[in-house]
């Protein structure tokens, strides 16, 4: 199944606890059907901090282990800003094979997909899914499924930050004037041509400030984007 | 061939390395006259390179550099946005889906069919991470050859004049113009996949280190 992106970025946009943001992994592995939905912090102090869906005696064992420094998937996604499959992973060594065991025991699941991410000050999160399924199957789910986990990545570590920080600082206020143009035209009906034309602008031009937009407002799509605009007073009718 | 590498890599390929930027010197700073800075070993390097950046490189049969360019993604700092944004109207283009791409760079002995395959890498990159543009930053002779590729970019806009004359452009991604690019270059889709998988994936079968623990 695969869960509405809309709903899913605006019940985090609304969320002001850690624990709200945990109920979100929950959520977000029942509604796409598959094993586990897991969102890890850390930064340069080794502060720890977590959400997700792993059985919690196994995230009491890997902080206690302290397998953060055996872990394949971190040293494999820290300093990268693609994608990465679990599969592309070196799970060589013997000290990752036998935490592979470990975690492949507790449920953690053999396929994974983990969006590296990156906040201010040395600070670094995954955002990860995993599941037990078979290659083939994983391989569907990841092409259809990896640019809505992206944003949902970035959204995510987003709230985490804000949450972290105990401030409503929010960075929809860096929207451009052209940004807020372009939403403001699609507001009042205008089609991207129009808009485009208007701007004085391409359309192809149009699409990638709309997109700025969309991503700054954490919004699903460019509808979306353009509600969120206008429930935060950024556009004005 | 294509090699995939972000900066914390390079020192495995010392080679290519040291060659890849003593080309972006020449071209840069002897050839187009821009600021850049070149240190004592004639490297033409800036603080982007500090932030390991992803460099797509052509690597020639010796070893050495026929060409690259450098990926960062537009969440962090970007050159477009630090330097560029009244080339942008403005709009600080951010977005987890969107990659900036700087420092195209050919070596004075690169084979026609390079600028192609470099594109064709970044189409690899787009389709592989599910991107839907690249923000660049080129130079003047570069809108020539990307139309001679098949790959021109949109230019929102462009400052200096002649030879110092900077633009920002746009790619989208699209699969028909990534295969169309890739038979100019010459090079097959499994070719391409290859240089990719290799870049990206580690030696060992999946299937094979999973047993292990089985």
């Amino acid at each position: 199944m695969r869960p509405d992106l809309e709903i899913t970025l605006d019940r985090l946009a609304q969320a002001t606890t850690l624990e709200e943001l945990q109920s979100e992994t929950l959520r977000l592995r029942d509604e796409s059907g598959i094993a586990n939905v897991v969102y890890h912090w850390t930064n340069l102090k080794g502060e720890q901090f977590g959400a997700g869906t792993y059985a919690p005696e196994w995230a009491v064992h890997y902080i206690n282990q302290n397998y953060i420094r055996v872990d394949p998937v971190v040293s494999g996604c820290f300093n990268r800003f693609h994608p990465v499959e679990w599969k592309q992973l070196d799970w060589s060594g013997k000290a990752a094979r036998a935490f592979l065991g470990e975690a492949v025991e507790a449920g953690v699941g053999r396929q994974g997909l983990s969006v590296p991410l990156r906040g201010p000050n040395g600070q670094f999160a995954l955002f990860t899914v995993t599941d037990e399924c078979a290659d083939s199957a994983w391989r569907a789910y990841a092409d259809e499924r990896t640019r809505d986990l992206i944003l949902i990545a970035h959204f995510f570590n987003q709230k985490a930050l804000e949450i972290r920080r105990g401030t409503d600082y929010a960075e929809v206020m860096r929207l451009s004037p052209r940004e807020i143009d372009a939403l403001t035209m699609l507001a009042i009906g205008y089609s991207r041509a129009q808009a485009a034309e208007r701007l004085s602008i391409s359309e192809h031009t149009l699409r990638v400030y709309i997109e700025s937009a969309r991503s700054k407002l954490g919004a699903a799509n460019t509808t979306h984007a353009v509600a969120k605009a206008l429930t935060l007073g950024l556009i004005l009718l | 061939m294509i090699r995939y590498l972000y900066a914390e890599q390079l020192d495995a390929f010392p080679r290519l390395r040291d060659t890849m930027f003593r080309h972006r010197a020449e071209q840069f700073h002897k050839r187009l006259g821009w600021e850049v800075s070149v240190d004592a070993e004639g490297f033409e390097r800036d603080g982007y390179d500090d932030m390991n950046p992803l460099y797509v490189i052509w690597e020639m049969a010796d070893g050495t550099h026929g060409g690259s360019m450098r990926f960062l993604p537009t969440t962090g700092d970007t050159m477009v946005s630090d330097h560029f944004l009244h080339l942008t109207d403005g709009v600080r283009i951010e977005s987890p889906l969107i990659w900036e791409c700087t420092r195209f760079c050919l070596s004075p002995d690169a084979p026609a069919k390079v600028s192609a395959a470099l594109m064709a890498a970044g189409g690899e990159l787009m389709r592989a991470f599910h991107l839907t543009h690249f923000v660049g930053v080129f130079d003047r002779r570069m809108i020539r050859i990307y139309r001679m590729i098949g790959s021109s970019p949109e230019v929102l806009g462009s400052a200096g004049e002649g030879s110092e004359k900077i633009s920002v452009g746009l790619w989208q991604y699209d699969e028909n113009v990534r295969r169309a690019i890739l038979a100019r270059a010459g090079i097959s889709l499994e070719q391409s996949q290859q240089w990719f998988a290799r870049s990206f994936d580690v030696v060992a079968p999946h299937e094979e280190r999973l047993s292990l623990v089985a």
